[in-house]
């Protein structure tokens, strides 16, 4: 009996491993083949997107941290790369917009990333060491629930605040544009380096999916849910939460770094409004529209709702943002686990199990656990 | 003989209120000890401030002879104590194998936990416990699925999967049926040939059932202690706590 699931479990992981390839395959090769070079590289984008997506699944899906401030980690990657870009010039040369502001100095912070090795690290490292400080401080001080939800939406508003100031530092308001300038000599806004973003954008979003399905399988990914389902059980079951919280904080804050430097090369510019609250708040409707907790449903509900955005705003350019509200708000109370949850439901509709007394009932006792919690 | 739980002028006050007041308590290794008290008689706090959730005004709590003072909850349960709520907390979204082999987990640190698989003898263990807690058949499923009384079970199988020497055990029978009180009543019986607990009940149909030593708490600290009958038979008890049901008390008297 045992073996047999665990053959039946291998075979489902391969035909899952052969379904990634195949997408995979089809998105990079047939994919650029088909679509005009503007509607591949807004599916660039999109992808690029559905891979912030991803993090915000592991941290809020899985973990049910609900974190608003995913747009700090999405940005730092983004100026990242921009600033790597901005840098390839003659040497001695500054950054244009420096000289506008009459600095003749490159600040310090910004030599290193003249270095491309350095550049790479800083867009996964910087993002994530953000996110695990931010992190320890919050869950050690047991800071859970909606607290954790205001907390990140404030930190978001003090780096767009931040950002936004700073014209001598990182260009203000006006941010950083990246379609003009060069990588490896390439222009970063031609045809052929944003091919090339495409292309790298698919390996990236399918190595995001693997580090997470791997996170949310095996003994951490039940470890997870365990934090969602009940925390303080856990820690009187002998574990400290606050390591794991750090950890998956950590990691989701990188993935949403090198997705936001893949956004911003193929959408041309970096700026503060990255880190607007609304836009985060649009992530975390991605993932409830395609399905907390399935990390399928987390790409899927990028892509659609981005979709549905682009189509929308090219004909009525004004109704985006209440279809964006009224989507969530069918979401929220029609299909609480997303579209994936619900396609899931209905294909094991048949093998449904019935309870008696019925499941909502039965759901009572465990609510009141808080009671002393 | 050896004494695996020693409160010593145990206080706990929240706000002025004190929840336990200078409570003298110990317990021996191997016993099953029943701990009964009209509500407020600060049974929770008792175990709040054993498992590290709530620190001691003054006084301490010795466990195997060490203080517990300021040792944060997931120590204190690696020590050697294990838990049971008065509703059940169980991870409604795990399968009640996950729920087991996630307590059974030897390795509690983040990296142990993401990088080792589980041993065989975890498995194993955690094959026995569902035996024990007679929930093999529903092994794979979630454990939001399970009814009251199998998640009381199941929650108690957690706990043992901890491997404590202690285990604290509130209200577990609260809310059953007649047969399932039944189980878990056998259940912590078996489970007693091999470790200390200490049980919170209101139940004296189940007391009846399990208890061999007693201790009556009112009022934050210990009335009276004694076997089932001695506490029945004593005045004090029968004033505090067993007033209203005075007369089921006497026919319970009677049957045994």
């Amino acid at each position: 009996m045992m073996n047999q699931r665990k053959g039946l479990g291998k075979k489902k992981l391969l035909i899952e491993g052969v379904a990634i390839v195949a997408i995979a395959l089809i998105l990079a090769f047939v994919i650029p083949a088909v679509l005009p070079a503007f509607r591949l590289k807004l599916l660039g984008r999109f992808l690029g997107l559905a891979i912030v997506s991803l993090g915000i699944d592991l941290i809020w899906g899985y973990t049910g941290l609900l974190s608003l401030g995913h747009g700090i980690f999405f940005a730092l990657g983004g100026y990242g790369l921009a600033m790597h870009l901005k840098l390839q010039l003659p040497s001695g040369e500054l950054p244009e917009f420096f000289t506008l502001y009459g600095v003749d100095k490159l600040p310090w912070f910004w030599q290193p990333f003249s270095s491309f090795p350095f550049t790479i690290m800083a867009i996964i490292l910087i993002p994530s060491l953000v996110a695990a400080l931010l992190g320890y401080l919050v869950f050690r001080n047991r800071i859970k629930g909606v607290y954790f939800s205001i907390l990140t939406q404030a930190a978001l508003l003090v780096f767009f605040n931040f950002f936004n100031g700073q014209q001598k530092l990182i260009n203000g308001t006006n941010g950083l544009k990246t379609s003009t300038e060069h990588i490896f000599g390439v222009m970063a806004g031609s045809d052929s380096a944003q091919w090339a973003f495409y292309e790298i954008t698919i390996v990236c979003l399918i190595l995001a999916y693997i580090l997470c399905r791997w996170l949310t399988s095996g003994r951490f990914g039940r470890l997870l849910v365990a934090i969602r389902d009940d925390e303080m059980r856990l820690r009187f079951s002998g574990y400290n939460p606050t390591g794991y919280k750090v950890l998956v904080f950590a990691v989701s804050g990188a993935i949403a770094g090198v997705a936001g430097a893949l956004y911003t090369v193929q959408t041309g510019i970096i700026t503060p409004k990255f880190m607007e609250v609304a836009f985060s708040i649009e992530m975390v409707i991605w993932v409830a529209v395609g399905g907390r907790g399935t990390l399928v449903g987390a790409i899927v509900g990028t892509l659609l709702v981005r979709y549905a955005r682009t189509i929308l705003s090219e004909e009525f350019p004004e109704v985006w943002l209440f279809f964006q509200g009224g989507l969530f708000l069918l979401v929220v109370t029609v299909l609480p686990d997303g579209i994936v949850g619900w396609i899931r439901d209905k294909r094991w509709g048949k093998k449904r199990v019935i309870t008696y007394p019925g499941l909502e009932e039965m759901v009572e006792p465990q609510m009141n656990a808080d009671e002393y919690g | 003989m050896d004494k695996i739980l020693i409160t010593d002028n145990l206080t706990v006050s929240f706000d002025g209120f004190r929840a336990l007041n200078q409570l003298n308590f110990t317990m021996n290794t191997g016993e099953l000890r029943v701990v009964i008290g009209p509500n407020g008689a600060g049974k929770t706090t008792f175990l709040d401030v054993i498992t590290g959730k709530v620190q001691p005004t003054t006084g301490k709590v010795l466990f195997q002879g060490r203080n517990l003072r300021g040792i944060p909850e997931q120590e204190i349960a690696r020590l050697g104590i294990g838990r049971k709520f008065q509703t059940p907390r169980v991870y409604l979204g795990l399968t009640v194998r996950e729920n087991l082999d996630l307590v059974c987990n030897r390795f509690k640190n983040v990296f142990s936990t993401l990088f080792r698989t589980p041993s065989f003898t975890d498995r194993r263990m955690v094959m026995g416990l569902l035996e024990t807690v007679g929930l093999g058949g529903k092994r794979d499923l979630k454990a939001a699925l399970l009814s009251h009384g199998e998640k009381q079970r199941l929650e108690i199988g957690m706990l043992v999967a901890q491997s404590p020497d202690l285990l604290l055990v509130d209200e577990p029978v609260a809310g059953l049926t007649d047969e399932e009180t039944e189980n878990v009543g056998a259940l912590l019986l078996a489970l007693a040939e091999s470790h200390s607990i200490l049980v919170i009940e209101h139940d004296m149909e189940f007391v009846r059932q399990i208890a061999r030593q007693v201790t009556v708490l009112h009022q934050g600290t210990v009335l009276c202690e004694g076997t089932m009958d001695e506490i029945q038979g004593d005045r004090r008890v029968i004033e505090v706590y067993l007033g209203e049901s005075e007369a089921t008390l006497a026919t319970g008297n009677n049957q045994s």
